[in-house]
């Protein structure tokens, strides 16, 4: 019945729109057409919907947004006394009961007061549905009928309308700043009630990861350890080795596209390089896990080498290849910024083209092609499919690719996608690392967006 | 002056020696840059032929050719849902092979039949029940085991899967031609499941196709609205460039923090169903957003303002210009931002496995609040099973998610092409 409600309002609009225009047309007509109107018919159509749906949008969002609380509280008053008395968590459970039994789902246990109560709900649920629906129309109705008897020539419909949308335009824009307010807000939230269960130092600068709780007193193997500096390393590991794969290969690709190559291979070979960038991740990690390790391993065996089949040298390599084209794409377009004008000096000295591009060009570029590589080090900082489905779950503290180390992302995965309860250390620890990865690839990208800018600046 | 000429000479003379070693230096720096594209192209073309080359042979499931007897004494037809079909189908098989004896051999015998065949002579027989009483020739669904060893991925060697008895059975299956590959329909009309004959896509693509909606039915308009306001009507002041470098940091943060903010704020404070194909398009129109509003506003500022000034000059107001008189010229450009930006969520997993998407659904979820995956997250749930038969499975999904992907990307580069305007 609910679900209905919008539709309704959309044709009560629609019906108010074509309302205002016939009515702005008859007044104009009277006073001597429509050449008298300050708006044309459609913006008098415009406001008379407005009139008619924003107010009852309104109230149908803040209603349907309080409704089930209020429910839920008069329902919970008239329990009898003894179940009203429960700890909270156990009057949890006997909610859950009653909304299953309303919703026709399994219930876990049944009893007299139960069923009342959930007859109770459902009788508050329709009341409050037809209440709604009451309101709503009314509202409808009278702001059509207002907005009707408002029209006249000189009103100035146009500018009443324009107002609004300039307001919606507003509230839009706000979605953006208000994405990045949650995230800073639910990441910092649980990361506080984190840090009031491990010290913020041992956190930070602790050398062992092993994020066990114990769920009863006497448990083994419970010793919670949550040193984040083993998981820090895989990750910067990790890091650096797509770095060695990615910068030679994509800077190289942009001198050759930039410089050497004709028209025809640039329009073909750009679009393809471009492809290793669409492919998404969860694809590159099925090649790592299932093609690319097991053939390293069986390479690193036959040298007598012994390769871990979650090593973090296939998890950096493949990371490597999928940034190739964010260096290349960006490199290519601060290559083909520098001035013409450096390039011909230096032939007109006598130098070879790689001369140029070495000694001329690549300077010239630099604070592109470096802001670029902090753009790509964030993004493999930030990549979650290639490691959780390529690298291992065990923080170790190692210098050596051969061997099997965890990142912040896969670790972010696994706390929670496990089965430890919300409240425990163990699952907060989760949203302490993304805190942390949230400050380094924001520095990061302040960083790099600062350089072009400045950079920006330098050549004009 | 002699002096002079010689020592003019001997520069040129050095600059000649040393042009040999330069230009082989070009050469070299040269042949660098190409082999640079060629090893990232072999990297593609490695990684394509890789997926197709698992992918293929997954459209295709072996199906076995049983003589099956409808026993009017097992099947009445008031207990038609529930009779024993397992039954009827072990009969089957004993009655291909009547000297197999002793438990255990009947048992591997079985094990060449799928465990959905009985699901399959029960839709049968349910849906035209004048079968009772007769014998029909049915193809059923092949084991996972012997569908890998048709295709070659597992050998026949006799230490491997199958023992002696089942490779006699299977050579003489094939010799009567009760063995055949058929196109694999269960991939694109089942949902997930165990067997791996068994499973399918369908509820993957429809939990993807559910959020992808709810995902272009908000970042459109929001993000439109953002760019024409930002680059339209928003005064140039230190507010409005706070809301710029802001846009920018969303759009390079990692898709995991998108991830845990939708578990944050729309599970645990809005109290959302977990596991909605809602609550993952909401994710992913947070994560789209920012592509949308920084293709729009390029595409905004690259309407001339010649149009503008016309437009203000024949007597409109500063929003007619832009809705009447830019906004339809941007238009393509912005199309082509928000194809490009569905194609990117299409491709992501991380955030959907943060909101829970990630447990084992079975049935094909069928509207917005109904437990759901998505396929990127099912490729990933496959590629963890132990069973040879997913990896093929795998590649497959792989392969249909990476055909979406080429035809928004084709569809995207074809607008850009058409209706790209040169002032």
């Amino acid at each position: 019945m609910t679900s209905l409600l919008p539709i309704i309002l959309g044709v009560l609009a629609i019906v108010g729109y074509w309302l205002g225009r016939q009515r702005s047309r008859k007044v104009a007509a009277v006073g001597g057409g429509l050449v008298r109107l300050h708006s044309r018919p459609a913006y008098h159509g415009a406001l008379t919907a407005l009139w008619c749906s924003l107010p009852a949008a309104v109230i149908y969002g803040v209603w349907l947004v309080f409704e089930s609380q209020i429910v839920t509280s008069l329902v919970v008053a008239g329990l009898p006394e003894h179940l009203q008395a429960l700890p909270s968590d156990q009057l949890g459970l006997l909610l859950n009961d009653i909304h299953n039994l309303v919703s026709g789902n399994i219930v876990s246990q049944n009893s007299d007061s139960i069923s009342a109560a959930a007859e109770h709900f459902s009788s508050l649920v329709s009341i409050s549905h037809a209440l709604l629906a009451v309101v709503m129309l009314g509202f409808a109705i009278v702001g059509i009928i207002l907005a009707l008897s408002r029209i006249k020539p000189s009103m100035q419909a146009r500018d009443q309308v324009e107002k609004v949308v300039n307001v919606l335009l507003l509230i839009c824009s706000t979605v953006a700043i208000f994405t990045t307010i949650g995230i800073v807000l639910s990441i910092l939230f649980e990361a506080l009630r984190f840090f009031q269960k491990i010290q913020l130092s041992d956190f930070l600068f602790g050398l062992k990861w092993s994020p066990q709780t114990a769920i009863r007193a006497d448990q083994v193997g419970s010793s919670g350890a949550f040193g984040a500096i083993p998981v820090f390393t895989g990750t910067l590991m990790i890091a650096a080795i797509a770095m060695l794969v990615a910068v030679p290969l994509g800077l190289m690709s942009a001198i050759y596209l930039a410089e050497y190559a004709p028209r025809k291979v640039r329009t073909v070979v750009k679009p393809l390089l471009e492809i290793l960038a669409g492919i998404p991740t969860v694809v590159y990690g099925f090649f790592a896990a299932l093609t690319v390790a097991p053939l390293v391993r069986g390479f690193g065996a036959s040298l007598g080498l012994d390769v871990s089949s979650e090593s973090a040298l296939v998890a950096g390599v493949v990371m490597g290849i999928m940034i190739i084209p964010f260096i290349s794409s960006l490199s290519d377009d601060v290559i083909t910024a520098v001035p013409q004008s450096l390039r011909d000096g230096s032939y007109g000295l006598g130098a070879t083209r790689s001369e140029t591009i070495c000694r001329v060009v690549i300077p010239g570029a630099l604070p592109g092609i470096v802001s670029g590589v902090l753009l790509a080090v964030s993004r493999a900082i930030g990549e979650t499919m290639i490691v959780v489905m390529a690298a291992g779950l065990s923080a170790n503290l190692t210098a050596n690719p051969l061997q099997a180390v965890t990142t912040v992302t896969v670790q972010i995965v696994t706390l929670l996608v496990g089965d430890q309860e919300f409240d425990s250390a163990k699952t907060l620890a989760a949203f302490a690392l993304g805190l942390l990865l949230f400050i380094v690839t924001l520095i990061l990208n302040i960083i790099a967006l600062q350089v072009v800018k400045k950079y920006r600046e330098q050549c004009e | 002056m002699s002096k002079q000429n010689r020592e003019n000479r001997s520069v040129s003379e050095l600059v000649q020696a040393g042009l040999k070693r330069r230009y082989r230096a070009e050469k070299r720096f040269r042949l660098c840059g190409i082999a640079a594209i060629v090893i990232s192209l072999l990297f593609l073309v490695i990684l394509f032929a890789d997926i197709l080359g698992k992918g293929l042979p997954a459209f295709r499931q072996t199906h076995i050719r049983l003589n099956v007897f409808f026993d009017p004494a097992e099947l009445s037809p008031e207990t038609l849902a529930r009779a024993d079909y397992h039954g009827i189908v072990k009969k089957s098989c004993r009655s291909l092979f009547p000297e197999v004896t002793g438990r255990r051999q009947k048992k591997s015998l079985y094990k060449l039949v799928s465990a959905g065949a009985p699901y399959e002579i029960r839709k049968i027989v349910m849906t035209d029940s004048s079968l009772i009483g007769t014998i029909q020739e049915l193809w059923l669904t092949a084991a996972d085991d012997l569908d890998m060893l048709m295709k070659g991925t597992i050998s026949r060697d006799p230490g491997g899967r199958f023992n002696n008895d089942q490779l006699a059975w299977i050579d003489r299956l094939e010799k009567d031609g009760r063995l055949r590959q058929q196109f694999n329909f269960t991939f694109f009309t089942s949902g997930d499941s165990r067997d791996p004959e068994l499973a399918g896509i369908l509820g993957a693509l429809s939990g993807t196709v559910l959020s992808l909606l709810i995902t272009l039915l908000l970042s459109f308009p929001i993000g439109v609205a953002t760019a024409v306001y930002l680059e339209e009507f928003a005064r140039k002041n230190r507010w409005s460039d706070f809301i710029e470098v802001n846009i920018n940091n969303l759009a390079a943060v990692p898709s995991i923090i998108f991830g845990l903010l939708g578990l944050g704020i729309f599970i645990n404070l809005f109290g959302l169903p977990r596991s909605a194909p809602l609550v993952g398009g909401l994710v992913l129109t947070l994560m789209t957003l920012p592509t949308i509003i920084i293709s729009g506003r390029a595409a905004l500022k690259s309407v001339p303002p010649s149009i503008r000034e016309a437009a203000l000059g024949v007597g409109a107001s500063p929003m007619q210009t832009v809705i009447h008189h830019v906004l339809p010229l941007a238009m393509p450009g912005m199309l082509t931002g928000t194809i490009i930006g569905m194609a990117r969520a299409l491709g992501e997993t991380a955030p959907l496995l943060m909101i829970g998407m990630v447990a084992f659904i079975v049935d094909i979820p069928k509207s917005f609040t109904a437990p759901a995956t998505a396929l990127p997250v099912q490729i990933y749930l496959w590629a963890d099973s132990p069973e040879r038969a997913f990896a093929e499975k795998t590649s497959a999904a792989i392969i249909i998610l990476l055909i979406f992907l080429i035809c928004m990307n084709a569809s995207a580069v074809y607008l850009r092409r058409k209706f790209e305007r040169r002032w």
